[in-house]
């Protein structure tokens, strides 16, 4: 009888921008995966259980079980199915080209998105709106600057990359700041084209398990 | 060939990691030093805007392109460079490596850099201390499971390039390091090796003299 492999297991949040990364990357990967929902706002977050801290200890989503071991770091999980799995690659073969993936990806996961988290704006309190529109602002003048750059058809050139994975979760965060994209219009185009992509579409935050009704497209 | 330039600041941590990096491989550089505080901040001119639209340090002018966000150049050193590795060659050690510099890099480090500080006005000690403390308690759970000599198994990785800097940060603030005792250990072991010694911020052209070791 032949061993069976677990499927992956993806402990994450349907509007969580890091969780979306993850999807997006199994999606293109066309990796079956399971979810297990951690609701970061219900029963005061259910990442604060000393269950999910297990998982990781960082107490943040996602979190992905695979091949025998639980990550944590959206891009550390998603460099990890590149490497292992075949499929479209996430990451252009010439070095150059991927440090300019990787800093767009950096960009926005370090220089962006921890800022405007739940952690971090609940801390903030009254101001956070204003506070997390004033940092995807800021990193989308920058990254608006970069991508004339560097894109073509995708963020750099005109193959698929983890830069595309990460920008298009930071635009829905951006819309969901009411900060208006049109001002960015490399961001706006390159976003429009990512959205029609079935690994983005059926990976969208409208469409998970556990998307609230009243959310759902 | 021109020899790599770095365009940084001797207290920067993340400046930090790469000189790090260019000293594990061996590999000479030039510096030119951005100060973050002085004229208002050098980061923040049109002329360095050219080379990071982020206005942050570190930037490294190689191989006819200038790259910003420290990861990516160390990895784009890593990919092109040869000499020890800095980071292992089995994914699951690397995903591991990845995961602990994306903590440190994304989890700790933003929180409590210059630009967050500035807009944080009085209260940016306890805020430092909190995201420092917040992410080194996570650490310390993680490392106790992935650190032999050093923080995934016995080989250096990128994982000890972000950590040294990163405690020398949590020091910086007046973060008690001691109640993380393998961060602790690692961080003494790494203190004591050439490639952090020659690189650390007391011993920088642009370090004041007041800060020189």
């Amino acid at each position: 009888p032949s061993t069976r492999v677990a499927r992956p297991l993806l402990h994450g949040y349907f509007r969580s921008s890091c969780s979306w990364r993850v999807r997006i990357a199994f999606a293109l990967k066309g990796i079956d995966y399971d979810q297990v929902p951690v609701n970061l706002i219900k029963d005061g977050g259910q990442q604060l259980t000393d269950q999910y801290k297990e998982l990781n200890p960082m107490q943040q989503v996602p979190a992905v079980t695979i091949d025998g071991v639980t990550l944590s770091q959206s891009l550390a999980i998603i460099q990890y199915i590149e490497e292992t799995r075949p499929g479209p690659a996430l990451l252009p073969a010439d070095p150059q080209k991927r440090a300019k993936v990787r800093m767009i990806c950096d960009l926005i996961a370090s220089g962006i998105q921890p800022l405007q988290n739940l952690y971090v704006l609940q801390k903030i309190g009254e101001d956070k709106v204003s506070w997390a529109q004033h940092f995807i602002i800021r990193g989308f003048v920058a990254l608006e600057s970069l991508l004339k750059e560097t894109a073509g058809k995708y963020c750099v050139g005109d193959e698929i990359s983890m830069a595309d994975i990460c920008l298009a979760p930071q635009v829905y965060n951006a819309e969901r700041f009411k900060v208006d994209v049109d001002q960015f219009p490399t961001i706006k185009r390159l976003n429009q084209t990512l959205l029609a992509l079935e690994a983005f579409s059926t990976s969208h935050p409208s469409c998970q398990p556990d998307t609230p009704a009243d959310l759902r497209a």
